[in-house]
């Protein structure tokens, strides 16, 4: 369900619509992929990153995932470019890069 | 037993609300509405209501309250007038468009300025595609089996959409008349406990009320108002179920006396059984004559109208509403609309009056009717003509 309502190709119809556009399952925002808003993406020296985690705390969309290495990584499938991790970043480890100078 | 006792509309709607046992009711207080949240509010402190009053700062709140309470599936009841309903408007768009089926009493009242407390349908005229279903009463009799009515209907799972009570400021909500309340196991039969099917849960999450992006709002809408459309058949049913149980009779269209009558008059609310007894002194003369009572408001009754209007010669619709710059009255225009694929229709004469607590007398319906008929004659241009107004109006052009 969650999927067909994510798809609005030319197939989904105002038949396909719920009772008063209810979303009957919770939790399917997490199909919907917001890394496509983007205009510049977080990149993360290592070097300088300390794992204090700000940009994980401060992330306004739960982008910012712990990795094994105990390093923080942006899960750029929800990254909205918004750059609070970067503002937030003591060690001024994090840079904003324009999308498309990647 | 059922009891005929003499009631204001105001507290008829009250009572009405107390015998469907709503559980939450969020109001403001404002003329001339005050005496229906009054009455709640005391029921409710006296323990002859088992209900949440919500004390809100203001009409906008009022109506947030209630989509909150509705969305949890509480029967949800408000009541308010005027300019109070002009400054819930937006939130109005919210009810019908999450199909919560919120009951609301509107005691129509004009809009400022001049400021008046006093009746009109200026702001019944101003929600007119909001999305909500509108009757409106011509007496305090039908204003508590409208409000009834409005549960029924508004709860059925083939329709979730909220309902507006209309009945005139003063004329009907300030005014005693004998009222007939059933027992409360009638209204029981009537109006089963409401299970509404997407009540928010904790135990089984989901979401109301979710942003609709360009790609999907247009179907959204489409969606509601074909389900809007459609609810028009459990409006019919809920009224004749009414008849079954009560026994007394309301239809979307209610003629009056229009077998074989080449006039028709068309009105609204409390004025309609004034105009009524126009009808009857000029049936007395002679007069080819009928009245029109226009009850549902919303969905429109283009079927229903177009059958008992087409074979008449003119049609007068006599509106309490203002529309600046526009094609007459709000009611008119809709009738024009009804009428206009008719490969033989009627003129439709506009008639504007009886505005901010302007009292229409049965001679003055008489003289709507006389000079509406002269206009139709001439085929005159005029786009309305005024009814019980100092200084006629006249060839008003668009």
């Amino acid at each position: 369900m969650a999927e067909k309502r994510l798809r609005t190709g030319s197939d989904f119809t105002w038949r396909d619509m719920e009772v008063g556009n209810i979303v009957t399952e919770a939790g399917n925002a997490g199909l919907r992929r917001t890394g496509d808003w983007r205009s510049r993406r977080p990149i993360t020296d290592k070097e300088k990153c300390n794992k204090c985690g700000l940009c994980w705390l401060y992330c306004p969309d739960a982008a910012v995932k712990l990795s094994e290495d105990g390093y923080y990584e942006t899960d750029l499938f929800y990254c909205k470019g918004c750059g609070i991790c970067a503002k937030v970043c003591p060690r001024a480890a994090i840079t904003m890069v324009e999308e498309e100078e990647k | 037993m059922s009891r005929r006792i003499g009631l204001e509309a105001s507290f008829a709607a009250a009572e009405a609300a107390r015998m469907a046992d709503v559980d939450v009711i969020a109001a403001y207080p404002i003329t001339p509405q005050t005496h229906v949240p009054e009455r709640l509010a005391e029921m409710v402190a006296d323990g002859e209501l088992n209900a949440a009053y919500v004390p809100v700062e203001s009409e906008h709140s009022a109506m947030s309250v209630c989509l909150g309470a509705a969305a949890v599936g509480a029967r949800t009841f408000t009541a308010t007038a005027g300019p109070g309903l002009e400054y819930m408007h937006n939130v109005l768009y919210v009810a019908p468009s999450m199909r919560l089926p919120v009951v609301m009493v509107v005691v129509n009242r004009a809009l400022s300025a001049p400021l008046s407390i006093w009746g009109d349908h200026s702001d019944a005229m101003a929600v007119r595609d909001t999305g909500w279903i509108q009757v409106f009463c011509q007496n305090n009799q039908e204003a508590f089996d409208m409000t009834l009515w409005a549960f029924r209907v508004a709860e059925d799972p083939k329709v979730l959409f909220p309902v507006m009570v209309h009945f005139d400021g003063f004329h009907l909500s300030h005014v005693t008349e004998p009222v007939i309340l059933p027992e409360q196991e009638e209204v029981d039969r009537f109006l089963p406990r409401f299970h509404y099917p997407f009540a928010l849960d904790p135990d089984k999450p989901m979401t109301h009320g979710a942003f609709g992006a360009p790609d999907i709002y247009s179907e959204a809408k489409i969606a509601q108002e074909v389900a809007f459309r459609k609810s028009k058949k459990v409006i019919i049913k809920g009224l004749a179920e009414f008849a079954d149980i009560f026994g007394r009779h309301y239809h979307p269209v209610e003629p009056y006396r229009t077998e074989g009558a080449k006039t028709l008059l068309l009105t609204m609310g409390s004025f309609s059984e004034t105009a009524k007894i126009a009808i009857d002194r000029k049936k007395k003369r002679g007069e080819s004559v009928g009245l029109i009572n226009l009850r549902l408001w919303r969905p429109f009754p283009f079927q229903e109208l177009r059958r008992e209007l087409k074979k008449a010669e003119t049609i007068i619709v006599f509106d309490r509403c203002s529309a600046f710059g526009g094609p007459g009255g709000a009611g008119c225009s809709e009738i024009r609309s009804a009428l206009y694929g008719e490969s033989e229709k009627p003129r439709v004469v506009s008639f504007i009056g009886g505005l901010g607590g302007r009292d229409m007398s049965v001679e003055d319906f008489e003289y709507v009717v006389d000079r509406g008929r002269e206009i139709a004659a001439v085929g005159s241009e005029e786009l309305f003509a005024t009814g019980g107004i100092r200084g006629e109006v006249t060839a008003i052009r668009g």
